[in-house]
């Protein structure tokens, strides 16, 4: 089936405008990626950890999913979900309904990485059918832009601040799509915006109807807690890929696949620069910590081409 | 009538759910309601159910699944004690507003602080206030028809509100008594097939569950789960009295034994009350016009029943086998000398906190405690209000 963004964008929307996240957030770019891959005559139940997302998506008494939609709490996305594609398998087996219904939980990077990593954890080994989605954003936002274990090295955030002494956050980013992929769960992939979409578009549909657990990162920037204009969000997207601070590839089965080489890798300042969060690495005597944040990127990029060449 | 058996209260819960078939059970081991999964388990591995049991990685996710397959229309349910109710704890209240009547199999042990695997109620107390209906047991027999009467209730269209089937850790989880089962098919008759009006899965009606409520909702959100809890009271005895009629067996929001004359009392939760009453038996053969109110329900708290039969005795003992480190007595306390605040004559009232971390209590400890009721009643006064039974002080 050819990738179309056209005819994508005319299937209709099942998560509707007007909800209150801030112009130009990646997360409801995110969130309606995910949901055009759906075939029109499947159902879904979505589940949203607490988030940015789910406080500006069910404001009672209004709702921007038109699918059936379930948030119980912000670290337990997860084993919602489960409940969930739990109940239907029963109800099914018992004959009380029959559609098909697929199964999609949403959280943030806090929510992922961080408080929720535990309830996603146990629903990937127990091999529910279901997609998790993590909308990476690289903070707490909906607290006010506080440092996750997803925040990059050197971020400035409210909880790691570039002061006199410390240098923004002193830890690397967690690897958690890596360490999904170690659960052995049929399909994992890193994913963003990228052009026509045709990357997240395609690995949302392979995760939806890939049967079992799948998980799906994706880079979701946010304006506010980035410190970019927000028209630029598909730069920012854009410089992530090409300087390979976030690489593109899919784990089908363990089998490690890349999505995408840059034709020239670019270095991590054109990355960088772009935003307020890392403006402190680019003051003088700081030199040291752009080539820090290169030499990490550097080995994560060694490291995934070789896991890639084992076919 | 029935099938006589000798069963433990755990065991006598997880036949009261194969013989209910739930939907869904997601569970996690924690002593001492272990064994309630692990027979669940077994029945599941050899066909006797085909409920889908989920062995989730925590409690957090066992109350989390539990969540998710209610909303999404299914009968859910689970067991756990102690910490694994603690670690639930932030969504027993999300499981109570989002109005889904999941069952809980609570066996009552003692919160961590130190560690201890005994009984008392720290647990469930600590979860009093999260919009649960509390049904307490005094033995095995009462924890197997609580659990039959659960989904009645919280399942009730005027109610919507899940259940929590408390049992004593160890003294009745863990002990063998007889017990009388009602036959599957008469269960499956009583407790009925689940079909809430709204659900996840409804495919002519999508519904959006778990909603942020700004200060211009919230309160109005609060007060129709209080009306939910108010609501359980009239289902509660309801239930109670069908289940009269199946089983021949007599429930209502607590028992009164010994009370028509008596002029002490004491109010009681659980297992203790067997041992109790058998203090109050032997203080009777002596002449002593001595009595005890057992509570079954304690959510919804049944105010006006218990100053009614409690406003004619000259003192009372709460018993609570909990701390609330008010400084001036436990949780059952405070609510049982409230509910008589507004009664023309009320008795003289004492606390004992006693049998933390599932320290003994003897008929000779209870009989230390109507005597004091009785120098109380003597003397007019009630002295020290706040007392410890049993503690080496
Ligand atoms: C148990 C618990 N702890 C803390 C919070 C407060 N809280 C709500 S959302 C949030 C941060 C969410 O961060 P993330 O998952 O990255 O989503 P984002 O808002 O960045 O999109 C926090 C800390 C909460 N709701 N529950
Ligand atoms: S704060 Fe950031 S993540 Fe939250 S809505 Fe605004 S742009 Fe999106
Ligand atoms: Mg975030």
């Amino acid at each position: 089936m050819s990738y179309n963004l056209k005819e994508e964008v005319q299937k209709s929307e099942r998560f509707s405008g007007g909800h209150r996240m801030c112009a130009g957030c990646g997360a409801p770019v995110a969130v309606r990626s995910v949901l055009r891959a759906l075939k029109p005559e499947d159902k879904a139940v979505v589940c949203s950890a607490t988030s940015c997302l789910e406080v500006s998506t069910f404001l009672y008494p209004y709702t921007a999913w038109k699918d059936s939609f379930i948030h119980s709490a912000f670290e337990n996305a997860a084993a919602t979900i489960s409940g969930v594609e739990t109940a239907y398998n029963v109800l099914k087996k018992r004959g009380k309904i029959d559609e098909n219904y697929k199964f999609i939980a949403f959280g943030g990077d806090g929510g992922t990485y961080d408080i929720g990593f535990q309830s996603l954890s146990g629903a990937m080994e127990r091999g529910h059918d279901m997609v998790y989605v993590c909308y990476d954003n690289e903070a707490y936002m909906n607290t006010g832009i506080q440092r996750s274990s997803s925040t990059p090295h050197f971020s400035d955030t409210t909880t790691s601040p570039a002061g006199k002494v410390i240098p923004g956050k002193k830890q690397v980013k967690k690897d958690l799509t890596k360490v999904i992929a170690a659960h052995n769960v049929p399909y994992v992939a890193q994913t963003t915006f990228i052009g026509n979409f045709k990357d997240i578009s395609e690995k949302a549909h392979k995760a939806i109807y890939t049967p079992g657990p799948a998980f799906l990162n994706i880079m979701a920037p946010c304006p506010r807690g980035w410190r970019y204009p927000s028209e630029d969000l598909m730069e920012i997207t854009k410089a992530a890929v090409e300087t390979c601070v976030w690489p593109l590839f899919e784990v089908i089965d363990g089998k490690w696949i890349l999505n995408y080489t840059p034709k020239k890798k670019l270095p991590v300042e054109e990355y960088l620069k772009k935003q307020g969060r890392f403006s402190h690495m680019f003051k003088k005597g700081n030199e040291w910590m752009i080539e820090a944040y290169q030499a990490e990127i550097d080995r994560k990029w060694e490291d995934l081409l070789f896991n890639c060449s084992r076919g | 009538m029935g099938i006589r058996e000798r069963l433990s209260g755990n065991e006598a819960i997880a036949i009261a759910f194969k013989q209910i078939n739930p939907d869904v059970m997601g569970a996690f081991p924690i002593t001492p309601s272990t064994e309630i999964p692990q027979y669940f388990s077994q029945y599941v591995a050899n066909g006797e159910v085909d409920t889908e049991f989920i062995a989730v990685e925590s409690e957090h996710s066992a109350m989390s699944t539990c969540i998710g397959a209610s909303a999404a229309g299914a009968r859910a349910v689970t067991a756990t004690s102690s910490a694994g109710l603690a670690l639930m704890w932030e969504l027993l209240s999300v499981a109570a507003s989002a109005r889904l009547p999941i069952t809980l199999a609570c066996v009552n042990r003692a919160l961590t602080g130190p560690i201890n695997i005994n009984c008392d109620h720290s647990d469930s107390m600590g979860a009093r206030d999260t919009g649960w209906i509390q049904l307490y047991s005094e033995n095995n027999q009462e924890a197997y028809d609580n659990m039959l009467q659960a989904m009645r209730i919280g399942e009730n269209s005027k109610v919507m509100l899940p259940v929590m089937v408390c049992q004593d850790g160890f003294i009745t989880s863990h002990a063998i008594e007889n017990i009388e089962l009602l036959e599957t098919e008469k269960v499956k008759d009583f407790v009925g097939e689940y079909r809430p009006e709204n659900y996840l899965l409804k495919k002519e009606n999508p519904v959006s569950v778990g909603a942020y409520a700004t200060a211009a909702y919230y309160i109005e959100a609060k007060r129709a789960q209080a009306q939910a809890m108010i609501n359980a009271k009239e289902v509660i005895l309801e239930v109670a009295a069908e289940f009269e009629k199946v089983t021949g067996r007599k429930y209502g929001f607590f028992e009164e034994y010994m009370m028509e004359d008596a002029e002490e009392a004491i109010v009681v939760i659980g297992s203790t009350a067997g041992t109790a009453k058998e203090a109050v038996r032997i203080m009777r053969e002596e002449g002593k016009k001595v009595g005890l109110i057992k509570i079954r329900v304690l959510r919804p708290f049944p105010m006006k029943e218990l100053a009614a039969a409690l406003s004619h005795v000259k003192s009372v003992a709460v018993m609570d086998k909990a701390e609330s480190f008010s400084a001036c007595g436990g949780p059952l306390f405070a609510e049982v000398r409230s509910a008589l605040y507004d009664c023309k004559t009320r008795p003289l009232m004492i606390n004992y906190i006693y049998g933390l971390g599932g320290r003994d209590v003897t008929v000779e400890n209870i009989q230390y405690a109507f005597e004091s009721l009785k120098e109380i009643k003597t003397s007019g006064e009630a002295g020290e209000t706040y007392r410890y039974l049993g503690v080496r002080e």
